[in-house]
């Protein structure tokens, strides 16, 4: 990935941009669209998905509560399987245990399986500044990175270029990486993807070093688990002679067991599909009679974030997510909008909770993002692991209008009150005050109803955005609390 | 101080508010915790729906086809005959053999059986036409055959690099239902692959096409 999410404009900004460009539009709603009826259909299959829902939540939910000893757990049963544990406080650090990983094998080019902790960590930047070149092998990601572009979607990063401007980003990219795209390229997806397979094929038939992430993390076995459906995975988990695999510790399950439930819930949420192409699970190394896959096996356990998200007892629901995508598929903001404006790899209502609180809501882009949404909540009604992503946003934006407690780094901070909302402040201070004051609301609520007629239809100044696609309320002849007591509370009969 | 205890020591003060109200309980098998199974409720189905046992084969040859595996019956006798067949059809000068598969389902075939060495480079693997293997478990509900890399399924690498891919499925003692009936089987410690249909991508358009980087013709053939 050559873009980056730094110094992104808040949401409202970007997405007023993204909202104008029609062929982004036409891109989102086409894809969105036909996932959404596909997702139904596949859920629809399983007559126990609400079961299955509430226990992939509540095994999330148990596994947090008791983070420090899965995560204990996990590390001896990996290392008795014969793989090293790293443990990464933050993004840098995660970046320089794999560079040094690979420096050490004396290679200077990897192949990656498409993994969001290291789109989050910006690892590919981080190894092209130490002389490493990382080669996305995620048909999407491929696309994103031929394209010198930014990832878009959790699932599928390039959902917003259609087959056409893939076509052409093939043609004119392919060459400048290896093997050029074949003449007379179609924008058919099956060329497409036939172009992807030639390109790749050489990187992952040379490949000394792999690097992925993982779905899952079982703790009582030390297996790792990637859900994939190309079978770039498969190549970059097996071919290798070294692995390592970069995990967000909020990946962990406790048992083997687990497993049946997101297995299940897990393909039909993401591609609608009743499984997946490939899974692939491995436990360590295998020994070396009969040696399949990677000699060298490394994970690096990742924060960065997540244990500040732990510490909010709203926000921590958020680290259950499994990164299904659902809740973009179904979001009316998503749909239109588009990823780019969400300024994160993780866009969307799901990247709404899950930035500002890995990142904190200091940026001018993350105090926005809680705004990214009308409150609709077909996120929530979509998601596997039932991830109340309005409550928690409703909950955000309370920590950015109102500031308070929150944890950054592992440190308790005091976070000041954002800027940009004073006024809205200063009219519920003023709104307080005055439903205090009994006298001043009845002397106010009169003087209102007598000039009733001179009422402008919209706001002035700041307010006059709001009131452009709204009128504003009429205000009644009589306050309501002199027509009580006038009527007797409405016994008088009088009007 | 060492990032591990930093994690974990941000992840205790991040828990302070959950300490108290109970105790942290570390499975020590599969299920086998009564306060974690108390966490967890599994009031989800085994399997979906009631099935006889050839119901069941059925519905997997379905569910296979659906997400265009293609699927062969035959019986015991008439194996080695049909994967010949298959073999030729394909026009395969080569078939890749993993260690222990047995003999007599590549004795009717004229492709050059190619043993699978530890020192074979993927790229000689990427010459090879086609690869026969058996299974560990095949799961009707979903359309997925589950390689455990026993003997008769070789190393993982052998089912991907070439582009067709023969999997013999004993019928019916090979199949089951569900994923969970099919995880119950299964040992963690071995690498797993599983594998539902031809290699495919949603990437473009969301849209799901057949065929990028694993073998792009799978066949599965069940036998019983």
């Amino acid at each position: 990935m050559s873009g980056t999410f730094v110094g992104m404009p808040a949401f409202p900004k970007a997405a007023h941009e993204a909202v104008h460009d029609q062929t982004l539009r036409g891109n989102l709603r086409h894809a969105t669209h036909t996932i959404r009826a596909k997702r139904a259909n596949a859920v629809a299959e399983v007559s126990d998905w609400a079961a299955l829902r509430e226990a992939g939540k509540r095994i999330k939910d148990h596994t947090l509560r008791h983070l420090d000893r899965y995560l204990v757990q996990l590390e001896e049963s990996v290392t008795a399987a014969g793989g090293t544990v790293h443990w990464a406080a933050d993004a840098d650090e995660a970046n320089r245990i794999v560079a040094d990983l690979v420096k050490a094998t004396g290679e200077s080019e990897v192949v990656k399986v498409k993994s969001m902790a290291t789109q989050e960590i910006g690892l590919n930047e981080a190894l092209e500044a130490e002389g490493i070149r990382a080669y996305e092998t995620d048909l999407a990601e491929l696309i994103v990175q031929l394209g010198k572009d930014r990832p878009s979607h959790i699932l599928v990063p390039a959902i917003h270029r259609n087959r056409g401007e893939i076509r052409d980003i093939f043609r004119k990219e392919m060459s400048e990486w290896g093997r050029p795209a074949p003449e007379g390229l179609t924008d058919t997806p099956a060329e497409l993807a036939e172009a992807a397979r030639l390109h790749l094929r050489e990187k992952f038939l040379r490949a000394k070093v792999g690097i992925s992430g993982a779905n899952f993390m079982v703790a009582e076995t030390g297996t790792l688990v990637v859900v994939e459906s190309e079978g770039n995975g498969r190549m970059c988990l097996t071919l290798p002679e070294t692995l390592i695999s970069v995990v967000g510790i909020e990946k962990i399950v406790p048992t083997w067991r687990d497993l049946e439930v997101f297995l299940q819930t897990l393909p039909r949420s993401s591609t609608a599909e009743r499984m997946n192409p490939y899974t692939s699970t491995w436990t360590g190394t295998t020994d070396s009679e009969t040696a399949d896959g990677p000699r060298n096996f490394h994970l690096v356990l990742l924060d960065n974030g997540r244990t500040d998200t732990l510490a909010d007892e709203v926000g921590r629901q958020a680290l259950r997510c499994i990164r299904c995508s659902a809740c973009l598929n179904v979001c009316p903001v998503y749909e239109r909008a588009g990823g780019h404006a969400y300024g994160s790899v993780y866009p969307g209502p799901i990247g709404a909770i899950l930035s500002p609180q890995l990142r904190g809501v200091t940026s001018e882009i993350d105090a926005s993002l809680p705004y990214a949404s009308t409150l609709c909540g077909a996120c929530y009604d979509v998601c596997p692991v039932a991830i109340d992503i309005p409550e928690v946003l409703v909950h955000l934006r309370e920590r950015v209008v109102e500031g308070g407690q929150v944890t950054a780094q592992g440190n308790k901070v005091v976070l000041k009150p954002a800027k940009g909302h004073a006024a809205e402040r200063a009219a519920m201070r003023a709104a307080r005050w005055a439903f205090s004051h009994p006298g001043a609301l009845r002397a106010g609520q009169r003087l209102a109803s007598r000039t009733r007629r001179l009422h402008p239809r919209s706001l002035p100044g700041p307010g006059k955005a709001w009131s452009d696609s709204r009128d504003l309320p009429a205000v009644p002849a009589e306050p309501f609390r002199d027509w009580w007591q006038r009527t007797n509370g409405g016994k008088d009969g009088a009007k | 101080m060492s990032s591990r205890e930093r994690i974990l020591g941000r992840v205790r003060r991040a828990l302070a508010d959950v300490r108290q109200d109970d105790t942290p309980p570390v499975p020590e098998g599969p299920g086998r915790d009564p306060q974690y199974e108390q966490a967890v409720p599994r009031d989800y189905l085994r399997e979906h729906g009631e099935r006889s046992v050839a119901e069941t084969v059925d519905l997997l040859a379905e569910n296979l086809a659906d997400y265009r595996a293609i699927v062969h019956r035959c019986t015991a006798a008439d194996l080695a005959a049909t994967i010949a067949g298959m073999l030729a059809a394909r026009g395969a000068k080569t078939v890749l053999v993993p260690p222990g598969l047995e003999p007599e389902w590549l004795s009717a075939t004229d492709a050059e059986r190619i043993p699978d060495r530890a020192e074979s480079t993927p790229h000689e693997l990427d010459r090879i036409d086609s690869v026969v293997t058996a299974c560990a478990v095949a799961v009707a509900e979903t359309g997925t055959i589950v390689l455990d890399g026993s003997a008769d399924q070789g190393r993982r690498r052998i089912t991907l690099v070439p582009d067709h891919h023969i999997c013999v499925v004993r019928v019916p003692e090979q199949v089951v239902s569900s994923v969970p009936q099919a995880l119950e089987r299964l040992d963690p410690a071995r690498p797993l692959t599983w594998i539902s249909g031809p290699s495919a991508t949603s990437d473009i358009e969301l849209d799901r096409v057949e065929g990028v980087h694993g073998p792009r013709t799978l066949e599965v053939v069940l036998v019983g």
